[in-house]
């Protein structure tokens, strides 16, 4: 059981090494990508060998959660929660590149750099897992979103995807500027950035009521607000996600959502969660307000993709009740949900991979019938539905989710009941989205003319096939991914309703 | 027999095996079925022998294994026979448990019963992608069969909504011209009741939890005997267990649902939503939110409300049937008020009004099962539904004419014949604790006699006036073959039901004795927390 002393560089590079890894081979990449001429060939390799990269920092990332690695106090975490959350993120961009290669095949698009801009981004979203200093928070978050950008933008010959990129920029940079004033406040309140650090000045200064740190938090929320498309912060998303192509949308609903969230997450809970009180009935009223309006507005929807970024954006309200909760538990179910959402986002996505046809949107006319001419792709898209709605068995995994927040809810010290009876409700509601797009695949027929369906590509039948073996199976058998839900969770004193009142040590120290 | 079945084990492995022996099946039909053009008449085409002939052996050996219980089932045990228990979620303390009480025991065989003529009932009325048809009808049966047999509380609400999807497809795929439109209501219905119950189960499990290790458990037994639960949330529990089982009944303001429902599916669907699927509501009463919650349920307003309920249902169920011209519509609204005599009878509360609520549930299941699968023979053979469309039919059918008669008999419930038996129970029970609702229920056998005899004899006996109706074929074999069974039920329960009341007494006493004991728990614990807070509050 490796100690790591983070002041001592080395030591910090080592536990660094998957961060580093992947970052390192994805410059590395960068340079082979454009050494070559751009093919359709060329295109192909420098996607297998992203993969390859992210399958190594898998196995890197692996390797150290089960050496059990520790870690002294600083900038960076080094924890079961860190790891899970690097497990999900990887799994997510292994799809992102296994569609993109498919997708860059069929839209002919031949330039590389597409797979090592997903790998930037990654690396991006692994250090805002690893983050427990606000410095380190913000370059994950600019690192991530620079890529993000680029991405969003790829499509350059269409003027949705354009008129996206320039709104995620403009709107991005917007929440990003709030998210660093947030943080300077918070530093001028506490004079520190590291998480830990500000948790202990808090309390040793009593600073819990200050108006400084509680405008900074309030800043950082909005930031925040902005990254994991909270309403009343959403309304980038569905453009956004409607203009990029399939498997960066997926990407950005799932992954990038996830990577946002445990830095939230981690954040509240270890900086801030001295303040629980404060910041607890902002969370909620935003959790409410998120489940409500982006599962209502999903039941307008009638192109494929916009339904899946309202959902993407009811989600992130269910995720909310994690960090609500404010509990270790809440921080294990939010992992547990990260994990079932990223699956089911990737395979719904992975079936409209199939179904686009250049630059035109895929509605649901499209999906009319889709059971009589491909049974097995409307089969596994029920499946996804289900999932991404919350329904037992069928849905496997995405049931369990929703169980494990509903558990941590009532569980925690202070019963979230209210969120709870809400988070089912609106479940309800979204049953109205997702049945419609199983009701339009099975029970409408064919349109008459409609276009034949493509073969699905390989890469991405795979990624279909393992999305939707894993949810049922998941679903089925889920006690090894709880187990290690269980035991992920940052570092944190026992969460508690009321601010806690200071040790006697750190109360002669402060003096 | 009983000593037979034993020695091979069957108490232990029986309902694992009745949970999976249909999914298996549901898989192998899949696994062997071809890929016929859009649209293809798989009967004509011969395509559909094979998949409906597997289904159909499937569900014989279903019927014919659970036939077993009610030999191995002994009726002198209060308790769950039968368990089975597996470690399933250890870290959310879930665990897989069936078993069974004298209850759950006939719903079990009612259930396998009435799939093998639902599945021989669809063999020529579905005629299109029929493997994945009767692979539903499957993997339905393995939820429904669930529902009755599980003894945890989240594999319980997990079999309760599985058994959702199949029948979302089986209406909305094979239902009738507004099947979309049905199907949805009826999905988006049942959920919004269940999904509150999801909450208030983790609520529970919760309250049941282990204090050393904070790990929850949803266990049937561990949630009965430890769960505190303060008086003012067992009403919003009760409430949210209520609306789940209510809409699944369904009771009467929450019954819009029904009609829709059992008129656009298909022969089979509607026979199985109102053979099973109804009772899955009364049986939820039963099983979890009367017994669970009895200090809410109990309460003289929450009653007299669900009593009230429960007769406007069986009034107002019998009065829209008169005036139906649909008759699978007109059926379909008598279940309302069938179902409401099995409510009075539950929140009655006597043993009697409680065994009767429990005949009304089979034989409910009988009789309605029974008049949907006569409808859709008459469907398939002049595809209209409209009572005024036909006339005469006892000239030209008098076998199907025969069996509809008895059928009818045993619906409104003529003496001798099934339906008899339960209603005058539960009147008799309810009427010692509430004479005023069983008067005015017992009014509607008249009105049950009125809608039916009038809709036979519009259909059966008026002057055979339409020329399409001079040459309609009778019965053939197969579904001479199919109404046997039932018709043989309705005799032998109207007029030797000894056998089937003992194997439901001890149950329905036992459910009757826990929700007294605990009722009388939950008003002195409520006494406790108000004296408690009384003192608080000085």
């Amino acid at each position: 059981m490796p100690l790591y002393n983070l002041a001592n560089p080395t030591q910090l590079m080592q536990a660094l090494l998957p961060d580093l890894l992947l970052a390192g081979g994805a410059m590395a990449l960068l340079l082979w990508a454009v050494w070559r001429r751009e093919s359709p060939k060329h295109q192909r390799h420098v996607g297998a060998l992203s993969m390859l990269l992210c399958v190594a920092t898998l196995v890197a990332v692996v390797m150290m959660m089960f050496n059990r690695t520790f870690a002294t106090d600083g900038p960076i975490a080094v924890d079961t929660f860190r790891w899970m959350a690097d497990i999900i993120i990887l799994i997510g961009t292994l799809g992102a590149l296994a569609l993109g290669i498919d997708d860059n095949d069929r839209a002919g698009t031949v330039t590389a750099e597409t797979h090592v801009l997903i790998l930037l981004a990654a690396s991006g979203m692994m250090l805002l897992a690893a983050a427990r200093d606000l410095m380190i928070v913000f370059l994950g978050i600019e690192l991530m979103s620079v890529a993000s950008y680029a991405l969003a933008g790829l499509n350059r010959r269409s003027e949705r995807s354009a008129e996206g990129a320039l709104k995620y920029f403009l709107l991005g940079a917007f929440s990003t500027a709030f998210l660093l004033y947030g943080i300077a406040l918070v530093y001028g309140a506490t004079g520190t950035t590291g998480l830990a650090e500000i948790r202990m000045r808090v309390l040793d200064y009593n600073l819990s009521q200050s108006p400084l740190l509680l405008i900074g938090i309030a800043m950082m929320l909005v930031g925040f607000g902005f990254k994991v498309s909270t309403v009343p912060f959403h309304m980038w998303a569905p453009d956004v996600y409607d203009g990029s192509p399939n498997p960066v949308t997926a990407f950005m609903a799932a992954t990038v959502k996830t990577a946002a969230f445990v830095a939230f997450l981690r954040i509240w809970l270890e900086a801030f969660g001295g303040e629980y009180t404060s910041w607890h009935r902002a969370v909620a009223g935003l959790a409410v307000l998120t489940m409500i309006v982006g599962n209502a507005i999903g039941l307008q929807q009638r192109n494929l993709k916009r339904l899946l970024a309202y959902s993407s954006i009811a989600h992130a309200g269910f995720i909310l009740v994690a960090i609500a909760v404010g509990t270790a538990q809440g921080a294990s179910a939010m992992l547990f949900y990260l994990l079932a959402y990223t699956l089911a986002t990737f395979g719904a996505f992975s079936v409209i991979v199939v179904l686009s046809r250049g630059d035109a949107p895929v509605t649901t006319d499209d999906i009319s019938g889709l059971w009589s001419v491909r049974p097995w792709l409307a089969i596994s898209m029920t499946v996804f539905m289900l999932s991404l709605m919350g329904f037992p068995v069928f849905g496997g995994a995405g049931f369990l989710a929703k169980w494990f927040i509903l558990k941590a809810a009532l569980q925690s010290p202070v019963p979230q009941t209210m969120l709870a009876v809400v988070l089912v409700l609106t479940t309800v509601i979204s049953a109205g989205y997702y049945l419609y797009v199983i009701m339009v695949m099975f029970m409408r027929p064919r349109r008459e003319g409609a276009p034949v369906v493509a073969d699905t590509p390989q890469l991405t039948r795979y990624v279909m096939l393992i999305t939707a073996v894993a949810i049922v199976a998941l679903g089925l058998a889920p006690n090894l991914a709880i187990r290690y839900a269980q035991v992920g969770y940052p570092r944190l004193e026992a969460p508690r309703a009321a601010a806690p009142s200071p040790t006697p040590q750190r109360a002669a120290l402060a003096r | 027999m009983r000593e037979f079945l034993l020695s091979v084990g069957f108490d232990r492995w029986i309902l694992p095996a009745l949970l999976a022996i249909p999914l298996l099946g549901a898989g192998l039909i899949i696994a062997t079925s071809r890929r016929s053009p859009e649209g293809e008449d798989e009967v004509a085409s011969g395509a559909a022998a094979g998949p409906r002939r597997l289904a159909a052996w499937i569900f014989a050996l279903e019927l014919v294994l659970s036939a077993g219980l009610w030999w191995a089932f002994d009726p002198g045990i209060t308790g769950w026979q039968q368990t089975f228990d597996l470690n399933w979620i250890p870290a959310w303390g879930i665990r897989f448990t069936l078993g069974l009480d004298g209850i759950a025991m006939m719903m079990v065989l009612l259930t396998t019963f009435i799939m093998l003529l639902a599945c021989v009932g669809s063999f020529t009325s579905v005629r299109r992608r029929t493997s994945s048809y009767y692979a539903l009808l499957l993997v339905l049966t393995t939820g429904m069969l669930g529902v009755f047999m599980a003894l945890d509380l989240f594999l319980f609400y997990v079999m309760w909504e599985a058994m959702l999807i199949p029948m979302y497809f089986i209406i909305g795929i094979w239902g009738g011209e507004r099947r979309i439109y049905a199907t949805l209501k009826f999905f988006i219905y049942t959920m919004i009741g269940s999904m509150l119950m999801l909450a208030g189960i983790v609520y529970l499990g919760i309250a049941a939890q282990n204090p050393a290790t904070g790990v929850p458990n949803f266990s049937y037994d561990a949630v009965m005997a430890t769960a505190r639960i303060a008086p003012h949330a067992a009403y919003w529990l009760f409430g949210a267990f209520f609306l789940a089982f209510a809409v699944k009944v369904p009771m009467f303001p929450f019954h819009t649902w029904l009609p829709d429902a059992h008129v656009e599916a298909p022969t089979a669907g509607s026979v199985i939503l109102a053979a099973i699927m109804l009772k899955l509501g009364t049986f939820g009463f039963l099983r979890l939110a009367v017994p669970l919650f009895p200090g809410a349920a109990l309460d003289p307003t929450v009653r007299k409300i669900i009593l009230v309920l429960a007769v406007i249902g069986i009034v107002y169920g019998a009065l829209v049937s008169l005036v139906q011209p649909d008759f699978k519509k007109l059926v379909a609204y008598s279940s309302v008020s069938h179902l409401g005599f099995v409510m009075l009878g539950i929140f009655a509360l006597t043993v009697q009004s409680v065994q009767g609520a429990l005949m009304v549930m089979i034989n409910h299941g009988i009789s309605t099962g029974a008049l949907f699968l006569l409808i859709g023979m008459i469907y398939e053979r002049r595809h209209t539904r409209l009572i005024e469309s036909y006339g005469g039919l006892a000239r030209v059918m008098p076998l199907f004419s025969a069996i509809l008669v008895i059928v009818t008999f045993s619906a409104i419930g003529v003496p001798g014949t099934n339906g008899f038996i339960g209603e005058f129970l539960v009147l008799l029970g309810s009427f010692r604790t509430f004479p005023i609702y069983s008067v005015v229920a017992a009014t509607s056998v008249i009105f049950a006699a009125a809608y039916l005899l009038w809709a036979i004899q519009r259909i059966l006996f008026n002057p055979l006036d339409k020329p399409e109706n001079e040459h309609v074929p009778d019965l053939n074999r197969r579904e001479l073959l199919l109404m046997a069974p039932l018709l043989a039920g309705i005799i032998w329960l109207g007029v030797y039901p000894a056998p089937v009341l003992r194997r439901m007494q001890p149950a329905a006493e036992q459910f009757v004795r826990t929700v007294e004991s605990r009722a009388a728990m939950a008003a002195t614990y409520a006494a406790d927390a108000n004296a408690a807070s009384a003192a608080g509050g000085r």
